[in-house]
């Protein structure tokens, strides 16, 4: 199922009504596509779908709890906790000081005990006040310790850059976390993917980062009946293939698959035809599936939105010349964030993040065309 | 058992400010609890008391010597002692064995290290055996203890063979931690030691975590008996940390069953404690979170004792956390790569004067719990252990090749697990596709 993504006003839980302009502009700016769709199925949103599988997660095991700022009361800061406090009581919807490195450290010593917390930063840049906790007590310790503790424990929240957020609250976080053995790294996109992936997440043994996307919060996508119900999960360490296609692979996470299937659809009019990974999971990273991709597209671009020294498509790249060198007919190429800090202006924000006409720029380099006057959008 | 009455008395001369030297040991030995003088590590204002301290000043009570120098409001249990003694034969007997442990287990690392046996990070803790014995003998084996990277001898007091910390030093299979952990990374879910920290600070939000899962349990889980306290074991150096501050906080906000043990021994590597820290009395931060915050002699066993009791029966009735601090030394430099030239001889010879192992030996000569037999009996028994322990590690296989890539995820291949609860990995139909090394 292809996910779509429907121009229609987000209900008002954005945070501002600033990120509320600035996400429609950017809609607006790009040729809207519309599919059709059975008429039996259903729509949700990014947040709906999170907040359904931590409801149902909750309901199912008493050992789940979730903890962090604004969770309980507030409803929490994205809303993603909505009606949970009602639901289970403050003794499991925990809502904590401002002391990250605390809270995530008191998630991972109850974890060592059996328990299952949800532990919410309000966005990951706040996480790297408990980066120690990720890193060193959680992902660490099933090896420190021999398979004797085991940390089943979720870290989830925002990642990446929002709308006119500034440098501090707009950087991916999916490199410095994929990078660490011990733990799991999802990146859901649609909201078969939040619901699927955050159930699986909470039921795994093992810590998971879980980097969500703000602006994905609002978007709708059709679910299917299979995914609505509460013992659906994904798997961890598989990608998805969105589009399939035979002239160009795309491997894309999160904000960028939705730019990467509207740049599938405009270098579809050029002849192009690209096949859209989403790949769901960084760490493990499916290497088999993008592999497997770039074998018989035999081209490869990249595309994150974080920095681009040791990005994720750094990693990918490694991959495919390490494994699959004899079938590149062009030389790989990843799309990332511009190397700055992000900059608050709302034209150089543009510039800094990947947008749908660099996908196609690239694309269209890789397969060695020129760029045709139709291009941009 | 005599009742610790948090009764204050205070002792010490006057200091100047911002001596390296402020335990100083050419005049009265501080905080000998029948000297009067109300000043405290240099600080040149008296301490005052409260009225409900100074009631209880005055109620001195019955046994030979009161447990603790310095504290903050703590509530009094009313009962009285049977005997004057703080201690039966048989408690007796185990607070010296598992300090005897602690001290041979430790020496003999530091043999092993020079011969080439251990390697790495080696933080001995020589000295600081009464805070280990004191406190982690008061547990059940269903409470947990966190510590720092200075763990070998918390490891022991809890219960952890020596045999298996020993080969967990040398890098071998049979270690605790099948030789992944190391020296600073002391884990068994067996015994509840949950670490192990080569971060100092970061056991405390651990450790009140499993206090967090103890009382969730209780509430949420439905378990009502379950009362399992930890204790967090931590140096002065940590103190100044934010994790400790935030701990202290949320600790005592959701009146978690935890007791913070601050095991002051003046220095940090080489940074002495008074030049770290602009309020030298870390006891006092207790009472700045709403929790009482007690100072005791950490060289003495049986003081120790007696507050431990105090904190962690009050962590079991739920009445929330104490912070404790031990007033200890240790014997040897911060690891045994340290050539601990910064510490002043005297100063050091002060400590050792004090050392646990003989004032405890001491009293129970004096009162007639142990002969020299006895003890004597219990050192030989602990020189076999761990003589026991060093040849048992010698003889232990190295690792495996193949154990480098194991316990990483306790979840087999990584896939998560399927809607039927089990692995993925295990359905025969769910396709394999990771990268293998």
């Amino acid at each position: 199922m292809l996910g779509t993504i429907r121009q229609k006003a987000v209900a008002a839980r954005s945070l501002s009504s600033q990120v509320l302009e600035n996400d429609l502009m950017r809609l607006r700016s790009v040729a809207s596509v519309m599919r059709h769709y059975s008429a039996g199925t259903k729509e949700m949103t990014v947040r709906d779908a999170l907040n359904s599988a931590l409801d149902e997660e909750m309901a199912a095991d008493p050992s789940v709890f979730v903890m962090g700022e604004e969770v309980g009361e507030y409803q929490g800061a994205y809303k993603i906790t909505k009606g949970l406090l009602d639901k289970y009581g403050p003794e499991r919807v925990v809502d904590t000081p401002i002391t990250e490195a605390g809270f995530a450290g008191i998630g991972v010593g109850s974890a060592y005990h059996g328990l299952r917390p949800v532990v919410e930063f309000m966005t990951f840049n706040f996480s790297m006040q408990a980066i120690d906790h990720i890193i060193n007590s959680a992902a660490k310790s099933n090896y420190m310790s021999a398979g004797q503790i085991n940390v089943p424990i979720v870290f989830r929240g925002p990642n990446g850059p929002a709308a006119g957020v500034g440098a501090q609250h707009s950087q991916c976080y999916g490199a410095w976390y994929g990078s660490v053995p011990g733990l799991k790294v999802l990146v859901p996109y649609s909201s078969e993917d939040a619901r699927g992936l955050l159930k699986a997440a909470i039921r795994d043994p093992d810590p998971v980062v879980f980097l969500e996307n703000e602006l994905l919060y609002g978007e709708s996508f059709p679910v299917s009946a299979e995914a609505l119900n509460s013992s659906f999960c994904l798997p961890i360490g598989k990608a998805k293939i969105e589009r399939e296609g035979k002239d160009i692979t795309i491997t894309a996470f999160s904000k960028m698959v939705g730019y990467a299937l509207k740049a599938a659809e405009i270098l579809e009019k050029d002849g192009i035809s690209a096949e859209v990974i989403n790949l769901r999971s960084i760490r493990p990273l499916d290497r088999a599936t993008i592999n497997a991709s770039v074998r018989k597209t035999n081209r490869l671009v990249t595309v994150e939105e974080g920095f681009p020294q040791h990005g994720i498509g750094a990693e990918i790249c490694a991959s495919v010349v390490e494994d699959s060198f004899g079938y590149l007919d062009a030389p790989v190429e990843r799309i990332a964030g511009a190397d700055v800090p992000t900059p608050y202006a709302a034209n150089l924000e543009r510039m800094a993040f990947p947008q749908i006409e660099d996908i196609v720029r690239a694309a269209r380099r890789v397969c060695y065309r020129k760029s045709s006057i139709a291009a941009s959008a | 058992m005599s009742s610790a009455t948090f009764s204050a008395t205070t002792a010490g001369p006057h200091l100047p400010l911002y001596t390296t030297r402020a335990r100083s040991h050419d005049q009265n030995p501080m905080f000998d609890p029948l000297k009067k003088s109300a000043s405290f590590l240099g600080s040149s204002t008296k301490l005052s008391f409260n009225s409900t301290t100074t009631t209880k000043l005055t109620r001195a009570n019955s046994v030979a010597r009161s447990p603790i120098v310095a504290v903050s409001e703590v509530k009094e249990k009313k009962s009285k002692p049977i005997s004057n003694l703080l201690i039966t034969k048989e408690e007796g007997l185990d607070l010296y064995e598992d300090m005897i442990l602690g001290r041979a287990f430790e020496d003999m690392c530091a043999q092993m290290y020079y011969r080439g046996k251990m390697f790495g990070f080696v933080h001995l803790y020589n000295g600081q055996e009464a805070v280990s014995t004191g406190f982690i003998r008061l547990l059940k084996k269903e409470d947990s203890v966190v510590s720092t990277y200075r763990d070998h001898v918390h490891s022991l007091s809890k219960g952890v063979p020596a045999r298996a910390v020993m080969s967990e030093l040398f890098g071998k299979t049979t270690g605790c931690c099948r030789g992944q952990g190391g020296s600073m990374h002391m884990f068994s879910k067996e015994h509840n030691v949950l670490g192990g920290f080569a971060f100092i600070g970061e056991g405390i939000p651990v450790a009140t975590g499993a206090a967090f899962s103890s009382k969730y349990r209780r509430e949420v889980l439905g378990k009502a008996d379950c009362d399992h306290v930890t204790c967090a074991f931590f140096g002065d150096g940590t103190a100044n940390n934010g994790q400790f501050f935030e701990c202290l906080n949320m600790a005592a906000l959701w009146k978690l069953p935890i007791v913070f043990v601050v095991e002051n021994n003046l220095w940090a590597i080489g940074m002495s404690h008074l030049r770290a820290t602009s309020d030298p009395e870390i006891w006092k931060k207790g009472p700045a979170f709403g929790m009482p915050g007690v100072h005791v002699d950490g060289m003495d066993v049986l003081k120790v004792r007696e507050v431990a009791k105090e904190a962690i029966d009050r962590a079991r009735r739920g009445e929330g956390p104490t912070l404790v601090e031990c007033e200890t030394y240790r014997f040897r430099g911060h690891s045994l790569a340290d050539p601990d030239e910064l510490r002043d001889p005297a100063e050091k010879a002060h400590y050792a004067a004090r050392d646990p192992i003989s004032a405890l030996k001491k009293y129970m000569f004096e009162n007639n719990l142990a002969s020299e037999a006895e003890l004597k009996a219990i050192e030989k028994k602990i020189d076999e252990v761990v003589e026991d322990a060093v040849e048992f590690a010698d003889e232990s296989p190295h690792p495996d090749r193949s154990q480098l890539l194991e316990n990483v995820f306790a979840d087999p291949r990584g896939f998560g697990i399927g809607p039927d609860g089990r692995y993925r990995c295990e359905d025969p139909k769910f396709t394999q596709g990771t990268a293998h090394v």
